[in-house]
């Protein structure tokens, strides 16, 4: 290990002779037992403090979605009346559905197509545009590609968050706020994603592949959406896992972009019952706040469960040299 | 998040600053030129040409209000936008008028928080159409709130006077009194604990609201407000006497820290783990909606006393209408407001849970006869009105209140989570809101 001088290489081998060879005669005279305690990375060293951890760590992560599902099933007097991680008598989960969906003149479904709307158009058309930028600045070559290097690297280091007040204000005077422009377009612009298509790019496509689709007379667009797009599945699926995450729990963004209820997204929209009841006179509606919160999370699960292959493949690409 | 409401704040004081440098120190009568009277006549003129006004305001009872406005002059639609609570409220209200964009023709403006734009001129004086008139009309401590010198700048749309709420059912069952001095209500408190160590008196984290308000019924007046010059002092007898019993119940741990407005809370009221709360008059229906678990256990009680015998209240929380002076159609937006808060509205939102300001409202024997069947049928009014005829008058907010209760918890609210005394708390509350206070352009006195 330590280069040809070093004493592991030199000194008498240990073992016998056949397990020098890096072959198969080693495994077959192992017995059963040994080879089970052999550490490799598929099949790592169990360890109890490790073990015991990890299970902490996964009911850390775990109570609060359980307490969500238990919560979501009780009324609001059973919320105030019972312990927190279990079952009250009573079994309201429909009801709280149904009241959910209707409460409040049924302004919940349209925060939720709202939040599809951001979504779809603002995490759809931010993994669109980095997956193109990341393309071309992994494939081609052209002045100033140095300078967008620093600004994308300069642009993951600073939160969106800090970027909201002066955004408002520009957009103030473009007219934009209060209007779902002003949630949009911010979300279109994902550095973070930029970076990870450029690199995956410059991993996933070889040149070649390109140079071959060019000779055979393909233009650069159809080079792009024929050879590249495909070649580029994980990585897209997990820029768009991203953005979608993102976009789904954006709050603040839209908190000082946006006053009219009909334009809020979940986010805002749930904070705003939860408000309700910190003002006098108000409804507190704790019960629907959680059930809200419940039909919430329901859809990013779902997302990343179907598209949860492709993240994973996406995830080890460019680690190994092959 | 808590980060950049500050850095918002901050933002505000900065345009405060420079408004004040632009105006020159307000104050001064020279401002007649812009404001013209508005009749009665040209109001409704208004009415009749109809238009548009847009209400920031997250008051539940508005909407019956708005309908009931629009049915009766068809021409004017209000559009009634919840542009988020309190605070959340006056970040985007003063986001919108630094841009200059998207300011509502009507928003809601709690009384502490009044101040800071009137002081900015940044709401309308209401004074030439026609508000200086009703002051007759309004419980002293609301009316004292919107006005300021000759101007009034909103128009009292509900009120707070205090009230002791308590748990009859847990009151009964210990055999305790209704306490009618703080000093008794200490000894409540006491006895309270020790026969249940699982209940509490009352439920106190640090509450800018509360401790305010509290200090206006101990006859403290920690701040003096004189147009840009600015005292705050929180060491007179009254202040003391309010540290000295509120000291002891957090040294004894009397009081429960359960965070208020909290899911927590609420069921704390429902089984008996907290046994009373001081606050505004607007209570019960958060009270109905909020514990209906312990419908019929509640009853409300005059505020304990600082002086045995004494008959002295305070207002806490309670909300106004203001125009922004950014605003558009002020006429229309007058008349809605008008309406909503002196007119035919007042007694729509009686009837669906607010408690008003309006004089002539709270005196009637309507009102007062009404039953609560929340409070196992108590005529719960009549406390909530005598209340609110004593309360003192000459109480005075910062006119950078908003940021100042900001920052109760960094300093005053210490005195909750560690050993730090209550009036070492509050002495740093005071340096704090001093300092922000001319770093602003205020000139502070301590």
């Amino acid at each position: 290990m330590n280069g040809p001088s070093s004493p592991v290489t030199t000194a008498p081998p240990t073992v016998p002779a056949p397990a020098r060879s890096p072959g198969a005669a080693p495994r077959l005279r192992t017995p059963r037992v040994r080879a089970s305690r052999r550490h490799t990375a598929g099949r790592p060293r169990r360890s109890v403090l490790l073990t015991v951890l990890t299970g902490l760590v996964l009911l850390y992560s775990l109570v609060p979605l359980l307490w969500l599902v238990i919560s979501a099933t009780k009324t609001q007097e059973g919320l105030a009346g019972s312990f927190g991680l279990w079952f009250s008598g009573d079994f309201a989960l429909w009801d709280n559905i149904s009241t959910t969906f209707t409460y409040d003149d049924g302004v919940f479904t349209r925060w939720f197509l709202n939040t599809l709307l951001y979504v779809v158009v603002g995490a759809g058309g931010a993994t669109f545009l980095a997956v193109l930028g990341g393309y071309a600045l992994a494939k081609f070559a052209f002045p100033g590609k140095r300078a967008v290097f620093a600004v994308v690297i300069g642009a993951v280091a600073v939160p969106g968050t800090a970027l909201a007040v002066p955004t408002f204000l520009m957009f103030s005077k473009m007219g934009l706020t209060d209007t779902p422009w002003a949630v949009l377009i911010p979300s279109l612009i994902s550095p973070f994603g930029l970076y990870l298509m450029w690199v995956f790019a410059t991993e996933a496509i070889p040149t070649e592949l390109m140079e071959a689709a060019r000779i055979d007379g393909a233009s650069e667009v159809r080079t792009f959406f024929q050879v590249a797009l495909p070649l580029l599945a994980p990585g897209t699926v997990t820029v768009l896992l991203f953005t979608m995450v993102a976009t789904w729990n954006n709050y603040f963004l839209p908190l000082i972009m946006l006053k009219d209820p009909d334009w809020y997204p979940l986010t805002l929209g749930l904070d705003s019952w939860n408000a309700q009841a910190a003002t006098a006179g108000g409804d507190p509606v704790f019960h629907l706040v959680i059930t809200g919160s419940l039909i919430t999370v329901v859809p990013l699960i779902a997302a990343f469960l179907l598209l949860q292959k492709y993240w994973q493949s996406g995830l080890a690409a460019g680690s190994v040299k092959e | 998040m808590p980060q950049n409401t500050r850095r918002l704040l901050r933002g505000i004081g900065l345009v405060c600053a420079l408004a004040l440098g632009a105006t020159a120190c307000g104050g001064s009568d020279d401002d007649g030129s812009g404001q013209k009277q508005v009749s009665s006549a040209d109001i409704d003129a208004a009415l009749k040409k109809g238009g548009k006004v847009k209400v920031w305001a997250w008051e539940p009872t508005l909407k019956k209000v708005v309908t009931d406005f629009e049915r009766e002059h068809p021409a004017v639609d209000v559009e009634l936008v919840n542009a988020g609570t309190n605070k959340d409220q006056y970040t985007a209200l003063q986001n919108a008028i630094s841009a200059k964009k998207g300011v509502p023709d009507v928003a809601q403006v709690e009384y502490y928080a009044l101040g800071q734009y009137a002081l900015t001129k940044s709401i309308t004086d209401l004074a030439p159409f026609g508000a200086d008139k009703l002051a007759k009309s309004y419980s002293p401590g609301p009316w004292n709130a919107v006005k300021s010198g000759d101007g009034v700048y909103a128009l009292p749309m509900d009120s707070g006077p205090m009230a002791l709420f308590y748990n009859k059912k847990v009151f009964d069952k210990h055999k305790i009194k209704v306490p009618t001095t703080w000093d008794e209500y200490l000894q409540a408190a006491r006895k309270l604990h020790k026969s249940d160590p699982k209940a509490y008196i009352t439920s106190d984290t640090g509450d800018a609201g509360l401790t305010t308000s509290l200090l206006w019924q101990a006859g403290s007046r920690p701040y003096k407000v004189d147009g840009t010059k600015v005292g705050i002092d929180f060491s007179d007898k009254g202040a003391r006497a309010y540290t000295e019993t509120w000291q002891k119940l957090i040294d004894e741990k009397l009081v429960a820290s359960i965070n208020p407005w909290t899911d927590e809370w609420y069921k704390a009221f429902g089984d008996g783990t907290i046994a009373t709360l001081p606050t505004g008059a607007w209570m019960p229906a958060n009270f109905a909606s909020g514990v209906k678990e312990a419908s019929g256990d509640w009853r409300a009680a005059p505020l304990p006393q600082w002086t045995a015998g004494a008959k002295v209240s305070a207002e806490n929380g309670g909300s106004s209408l203001a125009l922004p002076e950014l605003g558009k159609n002020k006429e229309l937006a007058y008349a809605f407001v008008e309406y909503a808060n002196s007119g035919k509205g007042v007694q729509t939102r009686i009837k669906e849970g607010a408690f008003p300001a309006t004089t002539k409202d709270l005196e009637s024997k309507a009102f007062q006869n009404t039953e609560f069947p929340y409070f196992g049928g108590q005529k719960a009014n009549k406390v909530f009105a005598e209340s609110a005829a004593n309360v003192a008058d000459d109480w005075k907010y910062l006119p950078y209140q908003v940021y100042a209760n900001s920052i109760f918890n960094d300093t005053a609210g210490k005195a909750y989570v560690s050993g730090t005394p209550l009036s070492k708390g509050l002495k740093s509350w005071q340096d704090a809101s001093v300092k922000y206070g001319s770093e602003q352009g205020f000139s502070v006195q301590k």
